[in-house]
């Protein structure tokens, strides 16, 4: 394993340790009180919220104003299932955990069984989707909850406290990221056909949507604990920096590998020229769809992340003003720019919330959203693409291939080359790449 | 047969039908843009089609590669019916196009370009893209190999780092051919590959599709203005004017016919 690490790759693990630790170990020296706690796991938080959307938007090329409303999904049903554990109700970790099983089982059925049928209709297809995702969760609610429910909790009540709570952060943060995968999966297949505004008005209604459906959780949806438009108290504290700098650290990991793969590769092409990947035989639907799942899966994560730090969540806070949050931070930091993307992240929460609300003077904090603008504004003018443009670190860069030999082959082409490469003096015999 | 001209050699029309377009007609709203076009290309045939500007060429090549659906009239590739298939099945079955107006992904790398073409062919999934296990690292190097050979063949390989929207306007139109071939067609259909060269650049392109032709074992379908390049090496060609065909015959034929000379120079009228 380590020996397959090059240099890039021995530097960003370093660096992360590095800051893992030196974090860690200022916090657990109270030289960072709980303020400046918030204000990190807040800023790795909307970082990933942001990757999500800078693999949405900055490399697949659809323009989305939906990452807070799935955000806000990973975030309430985290909280929900820890709540419900905390208040000796396993029902939460049973819905998450099976019905998210057995919708994906049922999806690969659907799948397997429209493969059947030529260009079937988007909303036909979408109707099925959504059938067997109510089918799934209905058993689970029905059938299973009351069966494995009781067996959870004696199982896991055996286990030694600490660990179970862990196990069940774990299979919280798991299961919101999960949740809002499927949200996403759902509402693409429709909304991805449009075309790219269009598709980002529609993405601003789904952020609308959910904030309405938050408000009423306790009167329309099932969930009298999520309390509705009073906001969602007695969430448990779980989240600690370990959690927070694996989460950060898995999911630009899982980028970065998706990014540098030809899977990667499919994806930046739909946002080059959608006609021509089409053309050279990129399923564009696909790809569409995976980097809009997969970004959303992000802001899920971050979501079950943040309602554990905050103990507190409120429907206001996912409003569709806070949903351009993440988008402000993606241009900010460059379309199609991880780097850019994490940069900002944390600045962008150390400056409004943390250094702007701390040191203008009193009376004067609601002025931050006077200079934020204003930031924004001189950035747009002096550095329209981006802090880091599409700058990537070395780790962060897809590797560039060695030069090739000319082969024998290539030259009994007969093409005039002499603009191209003025010597064709040593040939190998078979193609090899160069040393 | 229909879609084909009479009397071409006995071991050409031996060879087996490799693509038939069969009675197709295409409205865009109540414009009649294709009207009643029969083609049909054996294994290895090198093909034109001309006519004037707004004839409805591109849109054959359009309507073959699933972009638009054929109001009427069938596609078939070998023994699969095309007509409502997504383009990007078109390809992955083998049949392969380059554009009018280059569309290179031109922010991409040179060997980008190529490799994508080649996605279909990736040989991993997505686990082992986002955990970049050993296979995904066996099947990335076989693919960037392969990606290099291509670009060997097009003399582009010691440019494969560098942006595709950078390179000369010839190298971006070889590109544009480098990247059809990587989606391992069987059938290659060129729009307008002359498009904005030179005499000497066209000459290097009629050698360049005759060896692609033998290398890969292509059969060729090509658009193009250039009486020049068609002439030369199209061993058939079909004429289209107002979305209709009004000729077809061997370039010499072709050239003779009255029809064709009245719908490229327009009819002489005594004033």
């Amino acid at each position: 394993m380590l020996s397959r690490l090059r240099k890039p790759g021995v530097a960003f693990f370093g660096i992360a340790l590095v800051v893992f630790v030196v974090v860690q170990l200022l916090l657990s020296l109270g030289v960072l009180n709980n303020f400046w706690r918030g204000i990190i796991y807040w800023g790795a938080a909307i970082t990933m919220v942001a990757l999500g959307l800078n693999l949405i938007y900055g490399f697949n090329g659809q323009f989305s104003l939906g990452q807070y409303g799935f955000y806000a999904i990973g975030a309430y049903a985290a909280a929900d299932v820890t709540w419900r554990w905390t208040h000796n109700d396993p029902s939460g970790i049973v819905v998450v955990f099976f019905g998210v099983l057995l919708s994906l089982l049922f999806y690969l059925a659907v799948a397997r069984f429209l493969r059947g049928f030529v260009r079937v209709n988007v909303m036909t297809t979408f109707t099925f989707y959504v059938l067997v995702t109510i089918l799934a969760f209905w058993l689970t609610v029905r059938y299973l909850v009351p069966v494995v429910g009781p067996a959870l909790t004696a199982s896991l009540g055996g286990l030694p406290g600490a660990l179970t709570q862990r196990l069940v952060f774990f299979i919280a943060l798991l299961g919101g990221a999960a949740l809002a995968g499927i949200a996403s999966f759902l509402f693409g297949i429709p909304v991805l056909e449009l075309g790219s505004d269009y598709f980002g008005i529609a993405t601003l209604g789904f952020t609308i949507i959910i904030k309405v459906l938050l408000d009423n959780t306790d009167t329309i949806l099932p969930f009298p604990e999520m309390k509705g438009a009073r906001g969602m108290i007695g969430i448990p504290q779980w989240t600690t920096w370990p959690w927070v700098f694996v989460s950060l650290l898995l999911v630009i990991l899982v980028m970065r590998n998706l990014l540098h793969s030809s899977t990667g590769r499919s994806i930046v092409s739909v946002r080059e020229d959608e006609r021509a990947a089409e053309l050279v035989g990129i399923d564009v639907v696909r790809s569409k769809m995976l980097a809009f799942v997969i970004g959303s899966v992000f802001a899920g994560l971050a979501g079950g992340i943040r309602a554990h730090d905050l103990a507190f969540l409120h429907p206001q806070s996912f409003n569709f003003i806070q949903s351009f949050n993440p988008l402000i931070i993606v241009v900010f930091g460059g379309l199609g720019s991880m780097t850019g993307t994490i940069i900002t992240g944390f600045l962008w929460i150390l400056l409004l919330e943390g250094l702007l609300r701390l040191y203008l003077p009193a009376g004067f904090e609601t002025w931050r959203f006077v200079v934020y603008p204003l930031v924004l504004l001189l950035m747009m003018l002096l550095r329209p693409e981006g802090l880091m443009g599409r700058y990537e670190i070395p780790f962060l860069r897809q590797k560039t291939p060695r030069l090739f030999h000319r082969t024998d082959e290539s030259v009994a082409s007969g093409l005039d080359r002499e603009e191209v490469a003025p010597d064709v003096g040593d040939q190998a015999a078979s193609p090899e790449v160069a040393a | 047969m229909r879609g084909r001209p009479e009397g071409l050699p006995d071991q050409v029309e031996a060879r087996p039908v490799v693509l038939e377009v069969d009675a197709v007609t295409h409205f865009f709203g109540n414009l009649r843009a294709v009207h009643d076009f029969d083609l049909t290309l054996r294994h290895g045939e090198l093909a034109g089609l001309i006519g004037p500007n707004g004839a409805g060429k591109t849109t054959v090549f359009n309507l073959i590669t699933g972009v638009y659906r054929a109001s009427e009239g069938r596609i078939r590739y070998r023994d699969v019916e095309l007509v409502g298939l997504p383009s990007y099945e078109i390809i992955q079955m083998g049949i392969a196009r380059t554009f009018q107006n280059i569309r290179l992904f031109s922010n991409l790398t040179v060997l980008d370009n190529v490799r994508i073409a080649y996605h279909p062919h990736a040989g991993y999934n997505l686990l082992d893209s986002v955990l970049h296990t050993a296979r995904f690292r066996e099947k990335e190097a076989e693919m960037t190999e392969r990606a290099q050979e291509f670009l060997a063949i097009f003399g582009l390989e010691t440019r494969q780092n560098e942006i595709a929207g950078g390179l000369p306007y010839g190298l971006q139109r070889r590109l544009e051919i480098a990247r059809a071939l990587a989606a391992r067609p069987s059938v290659l259909i060129l729009d307008e590959p002359a498009a904005g060269m030179n005499p000497q650049e066209i000459d290097q392109l009629m050698e360049l599709i005759h060896f692609i032709r033998d290398r890969f074992d292509l059969t060729v379908l090509l658009v193009e203005h250039r009486m020049r390049l068609v002439m030369n090496i199209c061993e058939w060609i079909t004429v289209m004017d107002f979305g209709e065909v009004i000729a077809r015959g061997v370039p010499a034929e072709v050239r003779s016919n009255p029809k064709v000379v009245e719908a490229y120079l327009g009819r002489q009228t005594r004033l």
